[in-house]
């Protein structure tokens, strides 16, 4: 424990940025953990360019993790940093404007030299030129202070020590957030078995940091978040990736059926791949196609086999699966797509999060081509969407996809590990004997024959006896499957499939209206649910009444929707797109939805949306 | 009590094999050939036929799977290598054949092709190459000549041919071979070989379309012309052609590369391996560079058409490698994973009660 005074605060939103070879990303994940450990509730963002070592000292190379901790319900990643940690003049430069007067900045004044500070356009260093003057800075000489501190460590070189610095920053504050770093020791010990020098440096330069702020007097005092009340249970701390991936082998594991994932390397879905890859003891087989077409060609070809196929993929690699998803709609097998969705359109804003593949999603292929689709709305929400999207494509034989996003997938927050025994039961029953009867009487398949309730068709695998057939992309005979060009058949198909999806059982939408006497109802899907709640929130504290409800499922939607649309006055519907969600939903329900739309590839400011609220709220009641 | 299910008794025939549908190739179509053939040699597996899955693109010869009475599917252009190899590695105890063309195999889908090819996946791959397009009514395709006159190219064709065989050897291929639609013998020989084959099998069937390019091939089918160009490869034979008397031998020449010499200029005093050599064919050699030498013999002339077994090494199969891995992966943790297992992955290394 420090022996400096401590003060207490309700939250806190710390953002360490630095060179993309500066371990940001790392400094962010351990101080997280060990945030997590204390108790409070948090949200993690993320932000990385997409090179993966710009050049050095460039504001394009600028690597940056932000984390929002508080004794309470934290819904966001938090608008603006009360911390800045800035290890270069870049990293400084770049994330000022984000950064309110007050703030606290500490900055590595080490690489604040000449050279590093024209790199990024700065005459004068803003250490020293008084332009900081609003700010609480403290320059420190990280770098050195590192170096100097691991001066017995001989075997490294300086360059070895010296990156150790973000070590050395993670303990500072430590120090100052009173978090422990007893974990973070024990994580690098793990980390670098093989290299006992590395660790030994490591460690120390986290000691070093700590203990610099125990003595050194530009810190007054040190600071203390409490826990936050949380629902009793196990909790872990998960990004939207790794919530994916858990939650598919879990549906794998209560479905009974082996997982296998066919993808190919794209930003910012690749975890999905790597986590996977790395479950084998579960039964889980991954193939890492040639391409993005192969990829769900192979999960395809599982499926048909009894397998749950699966793919996973960013926009780009959705587009090219087109036809293949197409493909698995006229042959009515189960498929799980997984889009984590980045900034577009073409290669786009790789490591940005947008929601812009919603109507790609939907609508993008050839002919009527519907399927299930489902948007996870936090990281750990991740874990169920997973678990629904594998029930609804085994129960209605139907690819589903599953458009998670850059903010979810890298963003990560407390989980409430659920108990095994809680999942939802995903038992599967394949077709082991004729379902028809031919002319003469003799028992013969119909692959096309649909159960009444789910119009799914029968899911025969190869191997069973008797049940030979074949499928294909050709419009089928309804019930037998043959080949057929007849345009009644055709419309018949056509309307079928579309009913077999419109039919899928998915919940109401539930709305949030306390006083129930809102006016304006906030609508939202996907991973704007932190942002709008966070922003309803603030909205009402200060009094107003406005209501909020949160989409999951794009389709089908939900039987009670154009009930709550047109329940209100007016709906206000924020998206990372130009609109593709109100765009459908004047469409369908003749309701004049409010469009707030943004595309900057990061996730809405809450303070941005309350201001919105707070527009629509004085011109409703006007 | 158990249902009639009105299975075949044992042993199947070629009946077992052939689905209730109309076939739809136009009259003369080399693909009825190599139908009657496949669907006679399938009983001889004495695979039950639930166990066979017949995988196809798009293209005429695509609609194969729909007239044989197995499992099929009937998917989308050129991605049955990527759909099989799904299939083949989630399912090892099927029999799993990809029916394609030269445009669904080497155009659209010549990526998935190559793939499956190297990886070495469990398939028999029946490549119908007849040099057009014939679905879509009569294009040039990458196997077409140069020179080519068809719909698409009025004034003839400029683009430089796939050689399947050549382009299947470079991609590391550890069964190639090529057959005549009309040799049932060799075809039935080849479907054999290719069954017994770990691995991919890449069997190129040259198939008439005599809609659109009638008479490809005509050169290598007709009786006074076959004996000067068609070369019978047979393992641990010489490779010779022409009939007796003119008979040409296939020998090593001084830069590398093969070439076929005069029976009576042959020297048969060349050490094995040395320029003038006379090459034995060893579908077996780990070395591809003769199979590679031999494939290179067929031009668009025509001139040598080897057909038979080029390659036939032995190579770990994707499939099983990673079968493999998943089963030693249970294997070393005691079985399959249970409620207790995926209990301790859910909650990873670093989780904290609230109470
Ligand atoms: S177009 Fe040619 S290849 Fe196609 S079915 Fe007719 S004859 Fe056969």
């Amino acid at each position: 424990m420090s022996s400096k005074p401590v003060q207490t605060l309700r939250r806190v939103v710390i953002r360490f940025a630095g060179d993309s070879g500066d371990g940001m990303q790392l400094t962010g994940d351990r101080f997280t953990s060990d945030t997590a450990r204390l108790g409070n509730d948090l949200s993690t963002l993320p932000n990385f360019p997409a090179e993966i070592r710009a050049p050095q000292g460039t504001l394009p190379g600028v690597s940056s993790f932000q984390l929002h901790f508080a004794d309470h319900d934290v819904l966001t990643p938090g608008d603006a940093p009360d911390v800045l940690v800035a290890m270069n003049p870049a990293a400084l430069r770049a994330n000022l404007a984000d950064l309110p007067r007050g703030a606290t900045i500490i900055a590595n004044s080490d690489e604040f030299t000449t050279r590093n500070l024209a790199k990024v356009g700065y005459q004068t260093n803003p250490l020293e030129d008084g332009s900081l003057d609003s700010w609480q800075v403290h320059p420190v000489a990280l770098t050195s202070i590192t170096v100097e501190a691991l001066a017995t460590t001989s075997a490294l070189t300086r360059k070895e020590k010296e990156r150790a610095k973000n070590m050395f920053a993670l303990g500072l504050l430590s120090w100052m957030y009173s978090r422990p770093i007893e974990p973070t020791e024990a994580f690098l010990a793990g980390k670098f078995t093989s290299k006992p020098e590395v660790l030994a440096a490591n460690v120390a330069a986290l000691r070093a940091g700590w203990n610099f702020g125990e003595t050194t007097e530009e810190f007054a005092s040190t600071y203390a978040v409490s826990p936050a009340p949380m629902a009793a249970g196990t909790y872990r701390n998960v990004t939207g990736n790794t919530a994916l991936a858990l939650g598919l082998v879990a549906a794998a594991h209560r479905s009974g059926l082996p997982l296998v994932l066919g993808s190919y390397p794209i930003t910012p879905a690749s975890d999905i791949l790597h986590t996977l890859s790395g479950l084998k003891r579960f039964g889980v087989t991954t193939l890492q196609a040639e391409d993005e077409i192969a990829a769900v060609g192979m999960a395809l070809g599982a499926s048909f086999g009894g397998a749950l196929g699966v793919t996973s993929t960013s926009g780009p690699g959705l587009a090219l699966k087109a036809e293949t998803i197409g493909l698995a709609v006229s042959l009515e097998l189960p498929l799980v797509v997984i889009d984590v969705q980045r900034g577009g359109p073409s290669t786009g804003l790789p490591t940005k999060t947008e929601q812009a593949d919603l109507l790609q999603a939907l609508h993008g292929r050839n002919g009527e081509s519907p399927v299930a689709v489902i948007a996870p709305q936090t990281p750990a929400d991740c874990f169920d969407a997973a678990l629904d999207a594998v029930r609804i494509a085994t129960t209605y034989r139907t690819p589903v996809l599953v458009l998670s996003d850059g903010y979810l997938a890298n963003g990560s927050e407390p989980w409430s590990v659920p108990a095994i025994a809680d999942l939802p039961e995903l038992t599967v029953e394949f077709t082991t004997e004729p379902n028809a009867v031919t002319p003469d009487g003799s028992p013969t398949f119909h692959p096309y024959a649909r159960d009444p309730l789910t119009l799914a068709r029968p899911w025969a695998l190869p191997g069973t006896p008797g049940l030979e057939h074949r499928i294909g992309g050709i419009e089928k005979a309804d019930l037998t499957g043959d080949i057929s060009y007849d345009p009644a058949n055709h419309d018949r198909m056509v309307r079928l499939r579309q009913a077999k999806i419109d039919g899928i059982t998915v919940p109401d939408i539930v709305v949030d209206d306390p006083s129930g006497s809102a006016k304006v109802l906030l609508l939202g899907w996907g991973s704007t649910y932190g942002p709008i709640a966070a922003a309803v929130r603030a909205v009402r504290a200060a009094g107003h009444h406005v209501a909020r409800a949160h989409l999951r499922h794009l389709a089908p939607l939900p039987a009670n929707l154009g009930g709550v649309l047109t329940a209100y006055e007016r709906v206000v519907l924020p998206e990372m797109n130009l609109g593709q969600l109100a765009l459908l939903l004047r469409a369908r329900y003749l309701v004049d939805v409010r469009s707030h739309t943004a595309v900057r590839g990061v996730p809405f400011a809450t303070t941005e949306l309350g201001e919105v609220i707070l527009t629509h709220l004085s011109e409703v009641s006007a | 009590m158990s249902i009639d299910l009105g299975l075949p008794q044992r042993p199947l025939t070629k009946k077992d094999f052939t689905s209730d549908q109309e076939v739809r190739w136009c009259p003369g179509c080399g693909d009825y050939v190599i139908l009657a053939a496949v669907q006679a040699f399938l009983p001889e597996l004495g695979v039950p036929r639930e166990q066979v899955v017949f995988v196809s693109g798009i293209g005429c010869s695509s609609r194969f799977p729909y007239y044989v009475e197995t499992y099929g599917m009937h998917s989308i252009h050129g991605r049955a290598p990527a759909i099989a190899t799904g299939l083949a590695t989630s399912r090892p105890d099927l029999q799993v054949y990809v029916v394609t063309g030269d445009g669904d195999a080497l155009s659209i889908g010549g990526n998935h092709l190559i793939h499956a090819i190297r990886r070495n996946v469990n398939l028999t791959i029946l490549l119908f190459n007849n040099q057009i397009y014939g679905l879509t009514k009569g294009q040039y395709s990458p196997t077409s000549r140069v020179g080519q006159v068809t719909k698409s190219t009025p004034l003839g064709s400029v683009d430089t041919p796939f050689n399947p065989l050549s382009l299947a050897l470079g991609a590391e291929a550890t069964f190639v071979a090529r057959v005549m639609e009309s040799d049932r013998p060799l075809l039935m020989d080849v479907l054999r070989a290719a069954h017994e084959h770990q691995g991919t099998a890449l069997i190129e069937i040259y198939q008439n379309c005599p809609i659109f390019n009638d008479g490809a091939f005509d050169l290598i089918k007709d009786r006074s012309q076959q004996q000067a160009r068609l070369v019978r490869l047979q393992a641990g034979e010489e490779v010779v052609v022409g009939a007796e008397g003119e008979r040409k031998v296939l020998v090593r020449k001084a830069h590398g590369g093969v070439e076929f010499v005069d029976e009576a200029a042959v020297d048969r005093s060349a050490a094995p391996g040395a320029p003038g050599s006379v090459v034995v064919h060893d579908p077996t050699n780990p070395d591809p560079s003769d199979a590679f030498a031999i494939s290179r013999l067929d031009g668009p002339e025509m001139a040598h058409v080897p057909v038979g077994i080029f390659r036939r090494v032995s190579r770990p199969t994707y499939d099983d490698q990673v079968r493999e891995q998943v089963a030693s992966a249970l294997h070393a943790a005691g079985g399959a994973s249970g409620d207790a297992e995926l209990d301790q992955l859910l909650r990873g290394p670093d989780t904290w009660t609230v109470p």
